[in-house]
């Protein structure tokens, strides 16, 4: 909770339907958060009515609820431009996600870009996502993958990085929060020094998005992705940011209609951006209530939440700290709200399916970052990954289930 | 605990988890294959030394769940000494035990009635499947690995 008490918790969790439901008889306990958040009636309530109020294909009717509906389109736009501070509306791409978003630069910039002995530099704390794209188009272009490593904690190796740099580097694509861990990488640092090798550099922000302030200009980043789903708003819709100039001299990913400005069968001409890079008909409902939930998090204000979401984390790390037989895996001293941790001789999948008896959603596996948990040699973790709506007595509550885990296999 | 978590993590199971039967590695065998479960990254190699027809050994090693690792200990523990299509059939049978749609019948000394608390955890049966469906690719030899997905 917010230190000066402030926070309005219950407010909140009154915004959230899903939160009064029941698992096993037993209150929800939603620690799986880093996976995908749950969803207050704002966003649940704007996907109906712009069915039931405003729908009809965007960019294409002359009549009037295709007028609505692409309004509130291109509203839902500005509000993405504003979340992360973007020069312009038009460098806001709307994709299924953040791994649709990696592919797109992946493709587009990588095979305009990347040549035979090009280097693009990864570290270990990627997801899958920001690493397979990137072996794709380095099998078809021939440049070579180098990947940073990171310390016992799960920090990343700065000056490892700075080894890495070199002329060859034309690409660094890195997490700036790590989903298995919660580390937060500085990206601040990880820019300037690309910078000096005039390297490209694209940040996955899937788990930065929902707990810390982006700013894309002060960043200085080229590239960044979210998925909405993650942010509290609908699956299926997720943001690419590019900068203009970077994103005008890219070819098309996908073709199809929207994208283009005209079509013959000699020749077809692209449209403006960010149409070049939205072929055919979007997810428009849920980029409308991808604004809602970007509105709903700035109602709250990003502060208030990440200082609630820091509380939660601390209170929970102290907790787990105290008990036997528990191993925190990833202990950076700068965190976002996620705890990934091993019961001695427990194996995660048994730990997962009892706290769910208890009603408690934890994830438990690999979390798609295989290179993380072979740097740490386990198969897989048990990850609470805490979000605007968690209580210490949620943290509580995962204690207790812990508990019975372990007395279930003393 | 409600009951029904008793019925997954019954008191044998726990057993066969903690202390498995015929884990390890083995030299020589005439067939060896891997599973793995790409959604959580478990993983197991089962081995098998036969005698003609008849499965003379058989070992695992697992790195997976209280179940996976239980299944494989019974499995071992049950096989060795019958004749592959005596093991074909009882590795048929235990799945159908777990995947079946009405709720199968078994007999009171059923080594494998203590595996059928899965059932109601869906999302748990692979673990349970996973050992066997490994050693009958480990009997026939084959090259590629057993995958859950
Ligand atoms: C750090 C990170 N990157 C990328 C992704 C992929 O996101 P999505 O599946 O929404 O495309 C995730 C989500 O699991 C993630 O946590």
């Amino acid at each position: 909770m917010a230190a000066n008490g402030s926070y309005p918790i219950d407010r909140i969790r009154g915004d959230f339907p899903i939160l009064s439901e029941e698992v096993h008889g037993k209150p929800l306990v939603y620690l799986d958060n880093g996976a995908s958040a749950q969803k207050p009636s704002a966003v649940i309530d704007q996907i109906s009515k712009t069915y039931e109020t405003g729908y009809a294909n965007v960019h294409r009717g002359v009549h009037y609820m295709s007028q609505i509906a692409t309004d509130a389109m291109e509203d839902a736009r500005r509000k993405a431009q504003m979340f992360l501070n973007a020069a312009d509306e038009k460098e806001i791409i709307f994709v299924r996600g953040a791994t649709e978003g990696i592919n797109l630069v992946a493709s587009s910039w990588g095979r305009a870009n990347l040549q035979e002995g090009d280097e693009i530099i990864l570290s270990v704390l990627e997801h899958h996502s920001n690493i397979v794209p990137w072996q794709i188009v380095a099998e078809q272009t021939g440049a070579v993958i180098k990947v940073v490593p990171i310390d016992d904690a799960g920090i990343f190796l700065m000056d490892e990085y700075e080894k890495l740099l070199s002329e060859k580097t034309k690409m660094v694509a890195v997490t700036h929060v790590s989903n298995a861990l919660g580390t937060i990488v500085p990206v601040e640092d990880v820019i300037c020094l690309a910078r000096e090798k005039d390297a490209c550099i694209l940040l996955d922000g899937c788990q930065a998005a929902p707990h810390l302030p982006v700013d894309v200009q002060a960043l200085d980043v080229d590239f960044y992705v979210f998925s909405g789903h993650k942010l509290y708003g609908p699956s299926g819709i997720g943001v690419l940011y590019g900068k203009e100039a970077l994103l005008d001299a890219m070819p098309p990913y996908e073709g199809g209609g929207e994208m283009i400005d005209r079509v013959t069968f000699e020749k077809t001409t692209y449209a403006e951006l960010p149409f070049k890079f939205e072929a055919g008909t979007p997810h428009i409902s849920g980029i409308i209530a991808l604004g809602s939930a970007i509105d709903y998090l700035n109602g709250i204000g990003f502060d208030a939440i990440a200082e609630h979401e820091h509380g939660l984390l601390e209170y929970a790390t102290e907790r787990l700290t105290e008990m036997n037989s528990i191993e925190i895996v990833g202990t950076a001293p700068e965190k976002a709200a996620i705890l990934s941790f091993n019961i001695q001789d427990v194996h995660p999948h048994d730990v997962g399916t009892i706290l769910d008896h208890d009603g408690i959603a934890v994830r438990t596996g690999h979390h798609c970052a295989q290179p993380v948990m072979d740097r740490f040699d386990v198969a897989a973790t048990v990850r609470a990954s805490f979000g605007l709506y968690n209580t210490k007595s949620e943290v509580d509550a995962l204690v207790e289930g812990i508990k019975r885990v372990q007395e279930m296999f003393a | 605990m409600s009951t029904d978590l008793h019925d997954l993590y019954q008191e044998i199971i726990l057993k066969h988890s903690r202390e498995p039967k015929n884990s390890g590695t083995m030299d020589n065998a005439d067939g060896e294959a891997n599973g793995n479960n790409p959604l959580c990254g478990d993983r197991i190699v089962v081995y098998v030394k036969l005698d003609g027809d008849r499965i003379a050994d058989a070992k695992f090693e697992a790195r997976g769940c209280a179940i996976s690792v239980a299944s494989a200990s019974m499995m071992t523990e049950l096989l060795i000494g019958k004749t592959i299509n005596e093991a074909r059939a009882e590795g048929s049978r235990f799945i159908d035990l777990l995947t079946s749609k009405d709720p199968p019948e078994v007999a009171d000394d059923d080594e494998l009635a203590a595996l059928l608390g899965v059932r109601q955890f869906p999302a748990r049966i692979k673990c349970a499947t996973l050992p066997w469906q490994t050693l009958a690719a480990a009997m026939d030899g084959s090259e590629t690995e057993v995958t859950t997905e």
